[in-house]
């Protein structure tokens, strides 16, 4: 035999028992081709585009599962950001007035008329071929914004409202630009209208929105993926999860020391790696579009034992948040990233422990206990983690404070040279301690109270906060 | 393509020949073969040729699936190229 019992039972038991899985294949579209001074014909152009592209991806995913017989959850495309699409199209700007005299309140209606087309035209095209999500209503607004950014940020709420599949994206910072403050106001006000427009929902469409520093542009998870301009024309992407994988074997080191552990997470990691590394090459060849990245981002889901709290709780930590969650975490992410990178040449994407609040029980709860706090995740969010990443704060958190909670978290990932994001539900009409309930993938979570001391001072002065030098690191 | 079939349950006489007789009758080859006791189960691991086989991949995981209700066992199917990304270097 060519490979031992135990060998065989170890992998059979990640897929049976510890919910490992490929979370995603995710195809990037470029769609710069389409653009046309006719909305109408453009978007024309983006609905043939992404239906041709990707007339095969539901498919080929199906048949990939049934032959390795690995369960692939989602099937994803990411496009161009649209505003560099509907530029062309979109001529004049939404408001008069330069972006430093923004005032935050978002106009939605008939501003956001020609942005919406393109919304309409994404969600079916998503619909026709089958996918799960489509990523891409985003802009790239870190050094400022065209009038086409200006318009589709505008767009946001009522995109996301009336569409499912859709989600959207905003750079609103990066190393090299520093951290565009008009923007950040400009995506706390979307967020805000985002949920106030599906209140019913708990807030829900906030949650296909993500605001970001040093955006990956290969990114296969949603809802920040789109496909940046660096890429090839059509590329695949492939996001492995399996946290309850590391978890049982961080399970079977009880008394290990630290480094021991490590070990033992970067061996575990190298082999989830190569099975999204298979699954990329399978799904290249068989769609005959380029190989993308291997993102190895440990991606909790609600289920139980599908969880990066536990991780850290069979570390050693009575809960997520507890004094020392950073140190572990660090560790975690480290040990993931070092046994991956030699699984696979094309690591890329997000690649870092996702601490989703609401996807990820273990997380809720040590939220709902006052364990895990705002300022603790923001913490955790330094040195490792993609971000504040769908955690449910009071539905009055003004769009100010909004926008200071964005721009910590931009400010972490601009200075440490990393990507950080920030996907925040204001869930309209609950306080803090209050459940809200989004189903699916996105889970259940507790409203986490925020700091109530203004900072409206500070970010309304709006302009861009500069680049970090790279020198005197400290 | 081959694939690692593995076969899990309680021990008791039979399980060998009925899923081999299943093999046989849907034209797949058995390229190797062994059994073991892991964790106090019975555990049959066969490596398979499915290249000749007269059926489609979907339909022997179903029937493989109804057989394993019959005989009260787990039968999992998987691409020898899952084990050999996983646990080669």
């Amino acid at each position: 035999m060519l490979f031992s019992p135990f060998e065989i039972e170890e992998t059979l038991r990640m897929f049976s028992e510890e919910n490992l899985d490929v979370r995603t294949i995710t195809m990037g579209i470029n769609l710069l081709d389409c653009a046309d001074s006719d909305p109408r014909r453009a978007a024309g152009r983006v609905y043939d585009k992404i239906t041709r592209s990707a007339a095969r991806l539901t498919e080929v995913g199906a048949q990939i599962e049934a032959e390795l017989g690995v369960p692939i959850i989602n099937r994803r495309i990411a496009v161009t950001p649209i505003s560099m699409v509907a530029g062309a199209s979109l001529s004049g700007s939404a408001r008069a007035g330069s972006a430093s005299t923004m005032g935050p309140a978002v106009a939605g209606g008939r501003a956001a008329d020609g942005p919406l087309l393109f919304a309409e035209t994404l969600e079916r095209a998503a619909q026709e071929v089958g996918v799960d999500f489509l990523g891409g209503f985003s802009a790239l607004v870190h050094r400022g914004l065209t009038p086409a950014d200006e318009r589709v940020i505008r767009a946001i709420p009522a995109a996301l409202s009336t569409t499912d599949k859709v989600c959207a994206s905003l750079n609103v910072a990066s190393s090299r630009a520093g951290i565009n403050m008009d923007a950040v106001q400009l995506a706390a006000g979307a967020i805000k209208e985002a949920a106030d427009r599906t209140r019913d929902r708990g807030g829900f469409a906030a949650s296909r929105l993500v605001v970001f520093a040093n955006a990956p542009e290969d990114n296969p998870f949603m809802a920040g993926a789109f496909h940046g301009p660096g890429n090839p024309d059509t590329v695949v992407h492939v996001g492995v999860s399996g946290p309850g994988v590391v978890q049982s074997a961080v399970r079977q080191y009880p008394d290990a020391s630290l480094d021991t552990l490590a070990e033992a997470i970067k061996k575990t990691a190298f082999k989830i790696t190569r099975l999204g590394q298979l699954v990329v090459d399978m799904a290249a060849d068989r769609l005959g579009v380029e190989r993308g990245i291997v993102d190895l981002s440990l991606a909790p889901t609600p289920a139980v034992g599908d969880s990066v709290a536990r991780i850290l709780e069979e570390m050693g930590l009575e809960m997520a948040g507890a004094p020392g969650s950073t140190a572990a975490l660090a560790l975690l992410n480290n040990a993931v990233k070092k046994g991956g990178l030699m699984a696979s040449s094309r690591v890329g994407g997000l690649s870092g422990s996702f601490l989703p609040v609401s996807e990820d029980e273990a997380m809720a709860r040590a939220a709902e206990q006052g364990v895990l706090t705002l300022e603790k995740l923001e913490a955790m969010t330094a040195i490792c983690s993609v971000g504040l990443d769908m955690i449910a704060v009071p539905g009055d958190t003004s769009v100010d404070t909004l926008s200071g909670i964005i721009a910590d978290e931009m400010a972490i990932g601009v200075m440490n040279h990393k990507t950080t994001a920030v996907r925040i539900i204001p869930v309209p009409g609950k306080g803090a301690g209050e459940w809200v309930e989004f189903g699916g993938l996105l889970g259940r979570a507790p409203v986490m109270p925020v700091n109530r001391a203004s900072c409206t001072g500070f970010v309304r002065r709006g302009g861009l906060i500069p680049a970090p030098v790279t020198s005197f690191r400290n | 393509m081959r694939a690692v079939c593995t076969v899990v349950g309680k021990d008791k006489p039979g399980i060998i020949a009925a899923v081999s007789t299943a093999f046989s009758e849907r034209s797949v080859n058995i390229l190797d073969i062994s059994q073991t006791i892991m964790q106090g189960f019975f555990t049959m691991i066969t490596l398979v040729d499915l290249a000749g086989m007269s059926i489609s991949l979907e339909q022997l995981r179903e029937d493989l699936d109804v057989l394993g209700e019959q005989i009260e066992v787990r039968i999992t199917l998987q691409h020898e190229d899952v084990y050999t990304a996983m646990h080669r270097v």
